[in-house]
Parts: C-alpha cells; structure tokens; sequence
C-alpha cells in the first residue's frame, strides 16, 4: 500500500496543471481516489462528514445486481442448451454457467468500455472529477439486453445512451432518462428487423437456429401471452410456470428473468437505504392494483391473467428494484415518489395488456415517468409553497383587523 | 404544563469528548480578541488605534452603515494589535488585559420605570446589541423596532454542545434579569426547553411562553423552534438571542457593567480532559486549553461545535458567538481502499456502515470522505431537517439566485445551522451552509 501510494505521489506532479501529462488528470484522479479515499479535508461549514460517497453508494447498486447478473450468466446456458434438446449439459449448473459467463461477460465488458471511455474523455474535457455514476449504468445495461445480440450493437447503444442521455446534460446527476433504459430502447428502436422475433433471447439462436429441436420457440412468457391473445387462444403460456418465472428459468434478457435473485439486490438495496423504498414498492402496487382492475374488466383472456403474474413476469420486478430506484431520474420529493412509483407500475401492465405490438411495457413506462417526473415534483413543490403562502395571508388577515 | 412538540427527523452525532461537568474557574487570558468577522453583514469603522488604552465596554468599532452598532472590548487593558489582512481588512482587535479589570459604568435605573427607548438605547450604547440575532437573515437586527417576538432556545442539541442548564446555573440572577429586559423589548417571548431542561430559576419565570421540543438535534435550533411554533412569513422580523448571551445582558441591568463572562465546553476526542471552563468572551484559546489537547496528531480547532463552528489556529481567540471549543483529528491521510471497506471506526446516517447499530462514539476526523460531486442521491436532506421545506428545492434556488422561488419555498425560516446537518449527510459534500449563506447575503442585498 506504502508502495502504491508512492508511485501515486511521485506520478502526481506530472498530471497537475503545467505537468507533462496534465491532459490525463482525470484519469489519474479516478484510479488514485478509487485506490486511496483522498486527503482532502473540510474547509468551512460543517468540519465532520458523513463516510457514505457516491462512490460506495454505486458499489452496493452493484452489488445488488451481482446475484441477478450470476443467474443471468447460468440461464443463457440454460436455454442454450435447452433450444439444442442437450439434457446432459441442462442437468450440469457449472456447463450452464460456464457456457453463459462466455456468453454474458464479453457485453458486460463492451458496455463499461464503452461507458466508461466516453466518462473519462467528457470529464477531462469539462475538467472535472469522473463521476461514479457508469459504474451502476455499466451492469444494468448487459443486465437488459437479449443475450443473443450483437456486440457492436450493445457498444453503440451504450454510446448513445451516455453521450446523449447523459453528457448532453451535463454528466451524472443531471440527466434527464435513465441512460441503461435510454441504451435498450435505442437498441430496440434502432435495430428492430435484427433484435425482434423470439430468437434473440437464446444464446447461438440467432444465427443458427437449425440445431434448435423442434417445438422450442424462445419466445418470452409475455410474447406467449401476447401472442395467445391475438391467436384467440385459450391458454395465455404453455411452456413456463410460476415456479419457473420465480427461480427465473425463462427466456428474456440477461438479468430480468430470476425474480429471487432480483429480490435478493431489493433487499440489498432496502437494507442499506441506497434504494427508495416508496418507489420500489409502489411500483409494484400500481402494477397490482392495474392487474386487479383488468381483472374486473375481464374482456379478454389478457385481462383475466391473475395481476400477482405481472410482477414476476419479464422485466417488471428488475425495472421496479433498479430501474425506476434511480434517484436521478425519479422523483425528488418523498409524495412524489409514490405517485411516480404507481404510474409506473400501472403504466406498465396497462401497455402490456392493452398494446400486445409490444409485450413488454415497462422500459417504456418507466421513460415515460422519467418525462414526467419534473411535473409530479412541480405541484408536489408548489403544494408546499400554497401552504406557506396561506399561512402569510392568515397573519395579513390578523393584522388587518 | 408547557406544549411538548416531538420531533422525528434529525440526527444526533455521537462523539468522543464530551465534557464531564467540572467547571474551571476563570483565569486571565493572555491576550482578548474580539473578530468583526463573526457579525454577519457589517462593515466596521475602528475607534481605537494600536497602543489605545480600554476598559471592558469601551467601544472599539462600529459598522459604517448602521452608527448605533457598536462593538466593546470584553476587558480593560491597552489595545495591543490591529491585525488587518487583504485589502486592510479588519480581522481582528487584540487587546492585552490589565492586571485590574476596570468597567465602563451605564446607568441603568428601575427597568420597570424605564421605558422601551431607553432600554434599547442602553444596550446599544453598552455595545451588546450585538447579542441579538434577526431572523430572518441571521444578522444583528438593524431595526429596534419590536419584532413580532424574541426566542430563546435553553439547551443545545448539537454534536457535543455543553449543558446549558449546567452552564447557566451560576447566573440565575442575570439569567432572570435578561427575561425582564426581553420582556421589555416584545410583547412575546418564547422559551424553548428540551425534555430534560430542570433549571429551577426558568421555573418561575412568568409572562413567557414556554415549549418544550423533544426529538434529535437540530431540535435545540432556535430556527426549527420558531418553525414550529411562529413560523417566519414574508415581512416579518423576530429576534433570538442565546441564553448565555442573556445573563451578560442580564448582568447589563443588574450591574451597569459589561461582563462579557461565560462557560465554555472544551470539547472534542483530542482533549485529554473535556471539561467546562470560565472565561471571558474573546479569550485567547491557548490559554483555555493549556497542554489539555493531545499532542500526537494534527489536530483542528473549532470554535463552536463541529457541525457549525469557525475553524481556528491553536493561538487564536474564541469567536463572539461561541460557547464551546471542539479540537478533532485533521483528516488529512490517504485511506487505502476505504470507500469500500467496513470502516467501522467511521459514522453514517446510511446503512452501508454498521454504525446504525453500534451506540459507541466516534472520534471523527475532518477528512470529507470522497469528493465533491452533482446532486446524486435525493431524500437524504429531508431525514434531518425537521421543517415542513424541501431542502434540496431550496439550495437550488438559491444556486439559481431565483429570489421568488427562495421567497416561497422558505428562506426566510432558515440560517446556515438548520442545513448544517444537510452538509454533514450529503453524499454528494454539497457546501450547503456557504451557500445557505450566500442565498442570504442576496436576499439582504437585493431586498434593502
């Protein structure tokens, strides 16, 4: 540690203002504060500090996603091998996870790559310190990508999403949408005749779907559903369960299909206080209570699936614990949060149900949130302002008499 | 009964080094000092030069735009120093103390027979106007008019602040006295007690309103007491003053002197001996700590608490407003890889740390633990601020400089110390109590 820390101090001149290679210091300065906590100290205001960094707050979202992301790595091999009928390498965990991890990691390393090349190169340009944000953007994106998709596409929807999601804006703390959902929709409206069909969401399917056995589809158990309702068919799934969908042994993207590895980073999450609370489960509230409403309706078979299935059914509970929690782009205000949270949820199952084109709604509902976001705060604000402008004309009124 | 108005939100530090209740008695500084630095908004004119001989209450400047606002010396002695820095400003008068203390002389008759003007007249003339804070704003009120009412907070909540009722309980008489000149001065007066306030002499005090706020600091913040019970509007004024300050106004009337004597907490897990110590206001801090600090470390010293006292040097004088002297570790090491460590040793509002359910104390150091970065996380400041205001709203606007929106979403209700425990919790080291400051000093410019 004395050694690292002295090749730090004798590195640092030389990356300071008017030293050789000042144009790295950005890069310098996130390796060495990733290494060391630095030795800056208070200089007025409050001489204590809170330990929590922004640093550590991103570790433990990445964290939380670690459990989601390992099963994500086993269930590409899974269904691999599922689509090929192979029962010996179905019945190993380790051939599974092995063949996945070759599979998931070489995404997960394209998207922080990318990300994090094009952080470097905005904060030395800006002159600021890099910010931590990426490291969380980083996992979510493999995290919700179909694992069959190219990875040029992955490294340009990553570029996308923080170029002009993100430092467009300004950088960490001041976008607009949350840049891993910004980095999927571009993906999926940029690239639709590549990534669409039930294919994408199988390891190897894509491009050589001839070994696939026969009656395996790789649709999701949404596109089922979907599907279902416009065959006029009386059975919404005929492949997957509910045990399936809980363990998460289902085809879909890399890390939302295994809903108790997504509970396990909710609790992480909760636990610790880096994730709202009032968000994460109003979102699944709202998602219950709209299931619960197209219950009562009761039109077609779609609106009849029990409204508990929403929540464990595709990307709902890893968009409720990671997606909508993001405190840049939710709601700031504490009633905001719930009603941001409810709208998600049932924007979500609403999109779902009532527009079968597009199976899975909450990428866009939780986008659409990110929109309205601002407004929610606004008259949750302007609620505290009327307040404090009653109280004023009641003691004018006072006086007045 | 008093109302008793319980608060949730907030925090309370534990730290090392809180003091034990023994009470030094006075002894002669070296040398006093008093800081126009430490009154908000002023720009003072010197009435003495170096060489200048005075006794405790002699005027030694005034603020150039409001002439009534004088500042005394606390002692007698001969006026040893002006320290000027930039641009010739003031930073402070230091006076060498005689070895007989001798006092300016007010008059002061019957307060009952006096009235308003002359009691206001008095304490200007005897230079303890200063004592008085206006809110909004957080400055010495310029206006004497009678504001809509005076409070006064009787304990402090802040991270190792002294007992109150232990350090006022000397002064019973002055404590009293400095009731009667409030009374005098507002048709309101509002006392603030915490749950454990058993002072005897606030007992039988009459004609004051009395509240009792039970909840973690910063319920001892004269400012969360005012939003809870008079909240401040726009156009309106009140004033707070300190109940320490109190006795030396106290003493004003009783005495016709200036004695400017108070009990400061010597605090802080540098201490060797956290104790209460006598002194007279502007004493110089070496010789209140006399070999009491811990001398293996760097250490800061604090004028005031650590959340929000004034950083000093080891030789320098204690500031007007403070009643206690906080010495903690500099933080200013590497730690290798500590963002990501257990860090048991360290505190944090947040669950990442095992400290939520630790109940040791800590022994914090200066370090800001990470770097300054954009607003990140949201719903932190509103765990400590136990106010009906969104405070992130707040600081925005004020980063804005958007006089309307800081109007309406309550500036008038704050001062730097309410947001003190925003700065300490922010994951992102936002300066919130410099820019509390800042959106102040623009609301003073562009309203006046």
């Amino acid at each position: 540690m004395k050694l690292l820390r002295d090749i730090l101090d004798k590195m640092k001149p030389m990356v300071e203002k008017g030293g050789k290679l000042h144009s790295l210091h950005s890069t310098f300065d996130a390796i060495e504060t990733f290494l060391f906590v630095p030795n800056t100290v208070t200089k007025n205001g409050s001489h204590i500090r809170d330990a929590i960094e922004l640093k550590r707050t991103m570790f433990f979202v990445v964290l939380a996603l670690i459990p989601a992301m390992l099963f994500g790595m086993y269930n590409a091999g899974y269904q691999h091998f599922l689509s090929l009928g192979d029962s010996a390498a179905i019945a190993s965990i380790f051939t599974c996870f092995w063949y996945g991890m070759f599979k998931v990691l070489p995404i997960i390393i394209v998207s922080y790559v990318v990300g994090l090349g094009i952080e470097f190169i905005a904060a030395q340009m800006r002159g600021h310190e890099v910010n931590e944000g990426f490291l969380v953007s980083g996992m979510l994106i493999p995290l919700i990508m179909p694992v069959d998709a190219p990875l040029w596409m992955v490294a340009v929807s990553t570029a996308f999403a923080v170029i002009i999601g993100k430092e467009v804006f300004g950088g960490t703390g001041m976008n607009i949408f949350n840049p891993a959902l910004l980095a999927r929709a571009f993906m999926f409206f940029a690239y639709t005749p590549f990534i669409s069909g039930d294919t994408i969401w199988i390891a190897g399917m894509t491009n050589d779907s001839r070994r696939v056995i026969d009656g395996f589809s790789g649709a999701t158990p949404l596109t089922e559903a979907a599907n279902a309702l416009a065959d006029k068919s009386e059975v919404l799934y005929t492949q997957t369960g509910v045990m399936d969908w809980i363990i998460g042994t289902v085809p879909g993207s890399i890390g939302e299909t295994s809903f108790i590895a997504i509970m396990i980073g909710a609790a992480i999450l909760l636990f610790t206080g880096i994730a709202s609370w009032r968000i994460m489960f109003s979102v699944f509230a709202g998602g219950y209570v709209m299931g619960l409403i197209f219950n009562l309706i009761g039109y077609n078979i779609y609106m009849e699936m029990p409204a508990h299935h929403h929540l464990l059914l595709g990307g709902f509970a890893f968009g409720a614990v990671f997606m909508a929690t993001d405190p840049v782009t939710s709601s700031q205000t504490n009633t905001g949060k719930v009603i941001y949270g409810l709208l998600v949820g049932i924007i979500a199952v609403l999109v779902r149900v009532v527009n079968p084109g597009y199976p899975e709604g909450m990428m866009l509902s939780i986008l659409f949130m990110n929109a309205m976001v601002p407004l929610v705060d606004y008259y949750v604000v302007e609620a505290n302002i009327k307040r404090r402008n009653k109280r004023l004309k009641m003691v004018t009124k006072v006086i007045d008499c | 009964m008093s109302k008793v108005i319980r608060l949730k939100k907030g925090l309370d530090i534990k730290l090392q080094g809180g003091a034990e209740k023994v009470l030094i008695p006075a002894s002669m500084s070296t040398s006093y000092a008093v800081k126009p630095s430490d009154f908000k908004g002023i720009t003072p004119k010197l009435l003495v030069r170096e060489g200048d001989r005075v006794k405790a209450g002699t005027p030694l400047f005034f603020d150039k735009f409001n002439p009534e606002l004088i500042f005394v010396s606390p002692v007698s002695g001969v006026v040893s120093a002006v320290e000027r820095g930039e641009k010739r400003k003031i930073l402070q008068i230091i006076i060498t103390p005689s070895e007989v203390q001798e006092h300016e002389q007010f008059e002061v008759g019957d307060i009952d027979k006096m009235s308003r003007e002359q009691v206001v007249e008095l304490i200007q003339k005897s230079g303890l106007w200063s004592l008085f804070i206006q809110r909004p704003y957080g400055v010495i009120p310029r206006d004497t008019a009678a504001p809509k009412a005076i409070f006064v907070s009787a304990f402090d909540s802040a991270p190792l602040a002294g007992d109150m009722d232990y350090v006022t309980s000397s002064c019973e008489k002055e404590l009293l006295k400095g009731f009667v000149v409030l009374k005098k001065l507002s048709e309101k007066v509002c006392l603030g007690l915490s749950t454990d306030t058993h002072h005897k002499a606030i007992n039988t005090i009459n004609g004051i309103e009395k509240n009792v706020f039970d909840g973690p600091h910063p319920a001892g913040n004269v400012g969360v007491q005012i939003h809870h019970t008079y909240p401040m509007n726009k156009g309106e004024v009140a004033w707070t003053i300190d109940m320490q300050d109190l006795t030396i106004l106290g003493r004003l009337f009783l005495t016709g002197k200036v004695e400017m004597i108070k009990v400061v907490a010597i605090t802080g897990s540098e201490i060797k001996k956290p104790r209460y110590h006598r002194i007279i206001n502007g004493a110089n801090i070496q010789t209140i700590l006399n070999a009491n600090v811990k001398t293996d470390i760097d250490v800061r010293y604090i004028s005031g608490n650590p959340l929000t006292g004034t950083k000093v040097e080891a030789d320098d004088h204690i500031c007007y407003y403070s009643n206690q002297i906080t010495v903690i570790p500099e933080g200013d090491n590497y730690e290798f890889l500590g963002w990501i460590a257990p860090r048991f040793h360290k505190f944090s509002l947040s669950r990442s740390y095992f400290s939520f359910l630790m109940s040791k104390s800590y022994a914090l150091d200066t370090n800001l633990n990470g770097g300054v970065r954009a607003l990140t996380m949201t719903g932190e400041y509103e765990k400590v601020v136990p106010m009906d205001i969104y405070p992130v709203y707040l600081v925005k606007a004020i980063l804005a400089g958007d006089i309307d929106k800081m109007e309406n979403l309550g500036i008038y209700e704050i001062i730097e110390e309410d947001f003190a425990l925003c700065e300490f919790i922010c994951t992102s080291k936002t300066p919130v109590q410099e820019i509390v400051r800042s959106g102040l000093d623009l609301m003073i410019k562009e309203l006046s």
